[in-house]
């Protein structure tokens, strides 16, 4: 046997095409995903040169960002409807597969990926978004790119990438009852800032992290890039194995048995070393809420904004309380919300949606508060129904929408207006994210639900261990 | 892309960190079809209040930064999300050059690729740019071939780049065009992996 690696060098390792000198690898590509809009400047480039698509076989298209979530039907803004009639162009021209805004696959890019089986251990995965870090729940090496190097992967199926450091965030411990895979990485965030996984790709490690269902390494990954990695993964197990047992683009039967022996191979080997690691107690993790306008402000529920005079960067804090309309060593559960966004590719799953329907269950919405639930595609809405959950959200005042990326970033009508505050699960509260002049916290499902009801911050585990009906 | 070897412009300070993509361009921005015409929303929120009037209380708006193609800036400049939108409107605006003490992963990308120069310095070096050009008429020529910026007074720094980036923006180079030089390569790795 060689040298232990780690998944990362693994993977790296069987994509290199090429290698030079001084130069970045050239890295082939198993799955593009494309959506409407970080792609049309790629075609048009395209076209340009008169070049190819090289593997329409390996890209796969959907459109997200831009559909309406109710009356789909009427696409009122006319540049977003030409956005997405430029995508159904695109593809017919190029001849690549799309899940419009009607098709039953369709659904958040992030959520789909995994969704059909496309997302496997071992592929490198690419997509013009920076979430595409959340297929990396799955073992693979997935990062976003931009528009140019959507072109180039088009048109070559590879990508220059420079060799990424590798980064071991390793969880010591067990989450306590009642803490959720977004309260663990928005802590890992808060201790560690918004730049720590720059220049890196992480791997999150620890019995925490392996005996998270899917879906909660998913949320993990996929805000990755808020620590400023592009790409985190988690070795594959047989949770990832049976996740994808029986999807529609895995092979079946004995292939399939092949491939999971395969796929289990990847995970990091033992004595592996890591560029650098950090490490994070599970168990001090608690239900977490952010307060200003980048992810790492963020504190435990049952804390307070901070006081300026034990910051650094003062000013940035300082212009972050006031854009949200707080005070210094405010009490987080003083914070009154009007608006409540269940969805985003971090937290729109079925699983993401049951957590939220058992706290809403049986209780109202309070007054006041517009408190809307987007499942991350259409077969996690269709499932969801099934289960009686629409039933649930609706009777307690939640709207049911249809699926798509809504309200985590406005680009269609789901905005959350100026001065608007909301519980949102999803990824950034950057200034103007959700609308210009909104003010979005970031919390998990569980507290978004729970926030719903109380109209402010409350730590859920009061309404979980039965202290509050 | 433009091959870029020195540059010589006026200085815009932005002292604040993380500022990400969404600032950069807002979202409402993203849904054009074309690379050009972006440099009209840069910094939109923060130009511009919420019936399209100028703020005079942002600095980039006043007179004496008018032309200004030097950025500074604080630390995780170009954060969050992917859209290769910032570094177009950015460009669009006329910013060739920015400085920061570090860049986002995949922002830094995508402005090589449309050739910015970014150029990761000291802090302290930036803090004190910042003061001097905070009045605006503070001018700094960056060469990259020398990798040496020189300010108006005559000082010098030296920065660092990887030869590589250098290369291509001295050069101008399309990658694509690059890579598909290798096109044996990628064809012969297809076959042998069967994928």
């Amino acid at each position: 046997m060689g040298k232990p690696k780690t998944i990362i060098e693994k993977i790296w390792e069987k994509h290199v095409v090429h290698q030079e000198e001084g130069k970045p690898d050239l890295l082939y590509i198993d799955q593009h995903l494309i959506h409407e809009v970080t792609s049309p400047q790629a075609f048009e480039g395209l076209r340009l040169n008169n070049r190819k698509v090289r593997r329409p076989d390996l890209t796969f298209a959907t459109m997200d960002h831009n559909v309406p979530t109710k009356n789909r039907e009427v696409v009122k803004d006319e540049i977003s409807k030409k956005q997405m009639e430029t995508l159904r162009k695109n593809c017919e021209d190029f001849g690549i597969k799309l899940a419009d805004m009607f098709h039953p696959d369709q659904g958040i890019v992030h959520v789909i990926g995994p969704q059909l089986g496309l997302t496997q251990p071992g592929k490198t995965i690419v997509c013009g978004d920076s979430h595409t870090s959340t297929h990396g729940a799955f073992g693979a090496l997935a990062f976003g790119i931009g528009t140019s190097e959507v072109e180039h992967v088009l048109a070559t199926q590879t990508l220059m990438q420079e060799r990424p450091k590798t980064l071991n965030v390793h969880v010591k411990g067990d989450l306590g009852p009642g803490v959720t895979a977004k309260d663990l990485i928005l802590a890992i965030i808060a201790k560690f800032g918004v730049k720590f996984g720059t220049g890196y790709v992480m791997e999150y490690t620890g019995e925490a992290i392996h005996k998270l269902p899917m879906e909660g390494r998913m949320t993990i990954c996929n805000m990755s890039i808020e620590g400023g990695a592009r790409a985190g993964l988690i070795s594959p197990d047989e949770t990832t194995v049976e996740f994808l047992r029986g999807r529609e683009y895995v092979p079946e039967g004995e292939a399939f048995e092949k491939k999971a022996q395969e796929w289990l191979e990847l995970a990091t080997d033992e004595g592996a070393v890591y560029d650098r690691t950090v490490v994070i107690n599970a168990e001090e993790v608690e239900p977490q809420v952010s307060w200003g306008t980048n992810p790492s402000m963020c504190v435990p529920v049952g804390g307070t904004t901070p006081s300026l005079d034990e910051v650094d960067h003062k000013e940035d804090v300082k212009r972050a309380l006031d854009y949200m309309g707080l005070e210094e060593n405010q009490p987080i559960t003083s914070i009154e919300i009007d608006h409540v966004f269940i969805g985003s590719c971090t937290n729109s799953r079925l699983r993401d949606l049951q957590k939220a329907a058992d706290i809403i269950k049986g209780r109202k919405v309070k007054d006041g508060v517009k408190a809307i639930v987007v499942p991350g595609s259409f077969s996690v809405k269709l499932e969801a129904e099934k289960l009686g959950l629409d039933e649930i959200f609706k009777e307690a005042g939640f709207e049911w929408r249809d699926s798509g990326c809504s309200m985590c970033l406005g680009m269609n009508d789901d905005i959350v207006p100026a001065g608007g505050r909301c519980a949102s699960t999803s990824n950034r509260n950057f200034e103007g994210r959700q609308g210009n002049g909104a003010r979005t916290h970031l919390v998990s499902p569980e507290m978004a639900a729970a926030a719903a009801v109380e109209g402010r911050f409350i730590d859920v585990r009061k309404f979980q261990s039965g202290v509050l009906n | 892309m433009e091959a870029i070897k020195e540059h010589k412009g006026l200085v815009f300070p932005l002292n604040r960190t993380n500022i990400d993509t969404d600032q950069i361009i807002p979202k409402q921005f993203l849904k054009r079809i074309e690379r050009t015409g972006f440099g009209q929303f840069v910094f939109y929120n923060w130009r511009f209040d919420d019936n399209g009037n100028k703020r005079e209380d942002f600095d980039l708006n006043k007179p004496q930064f008018d032309g200004a193609s030097i950025l500074l800036a604080g630390e995780n400049f170009g954060c969050g999300s992917s859209r290769e939108h910032a570094p177009w409107a950015l460009l669009d605006y006329g910013f060739r050059v920015v400085i920061a003490p570090s860049f986002a992963d995949i922002f830094y990308n995508n402005a090589l690729k449309n050739g910015i120069i970014l150029i990761k310095m000291e802090e302290s070096q930036i803090l004190e740019w910042m003061k001097q050009s905070e009045d605006g008429a503070f001018y700094l020529t960056v060469d990259l071939q020398k990798q040496e910026i020189q300010d108006q007074n005559g000082g010098t720094v030296d920065f660092d780049i990887p030869a590589y980036h250098k290369e291509k923006l001295l050069n101008g180079w399309d990658d694509i065009a690059l890579t598909l030089l290798l096109d044996d390569k990628i064809k012969a790795y297809e076959e042998s992996t069967q994928v």
